[in-house]
């Protein structure tokens, strides 16, 4: 259920990118883009009654356990902080364009 | 159908909901809302799927240091726009 | 027209991705994954170059990569230089921010709000809390889950707080890139002893102790610390730039 929605999500940002005006709008919709590869990517290493991969004292040799994937969710946490540096940079550059031209708007650029 | 499946199914409709809204509401701090609202959402996706360390990650910056930025950039711009 | 056009190529999009995943051997139907056929397996049960035998918590001692958390594990020892390499796409992004934002003269930006006074109060409260809790869950980070990455975030969030409660209050950039660019340094320095001492790049050359213990793991602990501080730094410089202006 999950991936579907992921893909879903995948699917709501490229279109928010293609269709959006404003600038604001577009990094917005880079964002839901991201949130939707994330949550595909750690999906994908998803096993049913797994345990989060993690050794903790109440699991021995005689207990029968299984773990989740941890590569998928390893690559998914340096994606996140590399998310806020790309946001900051998008937003950095909106916020010159904004003292150039008095809009956020891209059709109304440039006509002054 | 456990309690699991249950929430499970809720957060997914949920999800899709507040990306439709994000992306079609009018108003830019609306849809930054949402777009917080959005990644809260996600970390409970991400801890049903048995990733704590990626649901604490997500959890502080998605819907924290992310939406302060574009408050910061909308407040700053406003204050532009009332000068002129 | 338009906005059908780009209808029709995210619907395509979306059949593309879902037929490429119904009947492939690569990516198996959700929740059914098969660890035990990936490389993964070999993280978890720590035998990427030697038997080690079972990894039991409290007990087992000199492992090839002696953390309880297998993510952590995985981000600071097998594949540390990928993170290295993420954390200089994160020091790129936070110089353009700077190029972008910054100035001569700085001064706070007037912003069309005041604090009013629990605001004021509570967020003093708030944040010796807040920035305990984000250098706690650095330190451990080999052993619960968390580490570098949300520490890191945590910390940049209290300074962000004190920013939000006063508005004249700015934080000590200098330090702050004292803070960064040592901690930046130390990871390559680091890396290089395991090339000089050692046999390759970024080798864990201390004595991995029993797993679960805080002093063990080797270098895990020392590095996720490294990052924690060099995220923090990186986060609350974007927040200062983000929150300052050129002074008339």
């Amino acid at each position: 259920m999950l991936q579907y929605v992921a893909i879903v999500l995948i699917m709501l940002g490229l279109y928010g990118l293609l269709t959006q005006r404003n600038i604001i709008k577009i990094i917005v919709s880079l964002n839901i883009l991201e949130i939707g590869v994330n949550l595909f990517i750690v999906s994908v290493g998803f096993v049913d009654g797994g345990l989060a991969p993690i050794f903790t004292s109440t699991y021995n040799s005689s207990v029968d356990f299984s773990f989740v994937d941890p590569l998928p969710q390893a690559l998914v946490l340096t994606a996140i902080v590399i998310g806020v540096g790309t946001t900051a940079l998008g937003l950095a550059l909106a916020k010159n364009i904004y003292q150039k031209y008095g809009t956020f708007e891209i059709d109304e650029m440039g006509e002054e | 159908m456990d309690l699991i499946n249950i929430i499970e199914i809720i957060v997914s409709i949920l999800l899709v909901v507040m990306a439709f809204l994000a992306i079609n509401s009018k108003s830019l701090i609306k849809s930054v809302m949402y777009l917080s609202s959005l990644s809260m959402l996600a970390v409970v996706g991400f801890v049903i799927m048995k990733a704590p360390d990626v649901a604490g990650t997500e959890a502080v910056i998605g819907s924290g240091l992310v939406t302060s930025l574009f408050v910061f950039t909308l407040l700053a711009v406003r204050k532009v726009g009332k000068e002129q | 027209m338009k906005n059908f056009l780009a209808l029709l190529l995210t619907l395509f999009l979306g059949y593309m991705i879902i037929a490429s995943l119904s009947n492939n051997e690569a990516f198996p139907k959700y929740g059914e994954a098969d660890v035990s056929s990936r490389v993964s397996q070999r993280y978890i049960d720590r035998n990427v170059t030697e038997n080690p035998g079972e990894v039991l918590y409290g007990e087992a001692t000199n492992l090839e990569s002696g953390s309880a958390n297998t993510i952590a594990a995985i981000v600071t020892d097998y594949r540390s230089f990928d993170t290295l390499g993420e954390v200089t796409v994160l020091t790129v992004s936070a110089l353009g921010v700077a190029l972008l934002l910054g100035g001569a003269k700085q001064s706070r930006i007037e912003l069309n709000f005041k604090p009013n006074f629990m605001l004021r109060v509570g967020s003093r409260a708030l944040f010796g809390i807040i920035l305990m809790t984000g250098m706690y869950i650095s330190i451990h980070g080999h052993l619960t889950p968390g580490g570098g990455f949300p520490g890191g975030s945590m910390i940049a969030s209290s300074l962000l707080l004190l920013y939000l409660a006063d508005d004249e209050f700015r934080a000590n950039i200098k330090g702050v890139k004292v803070i960064q660019s040592v901690a930046g340094s130390a990871y390559v320095i680091a890396g290089l002893l395991g090339l000089f001492i050692g046999t390759y790049f970024l080798e864990n050359l201390l004595d991995t102790a029993v797993l679960g213990d805080l002093f063990s793991a080797g270098m895990i602990p020392i590095i996720y610390v490294l990052i924690g501080f060099k995220v923090g730094s990186e986060i609350s410089r974007i927040i200062d730039n983000f929150l300052t202006e050129e002074s008339v």
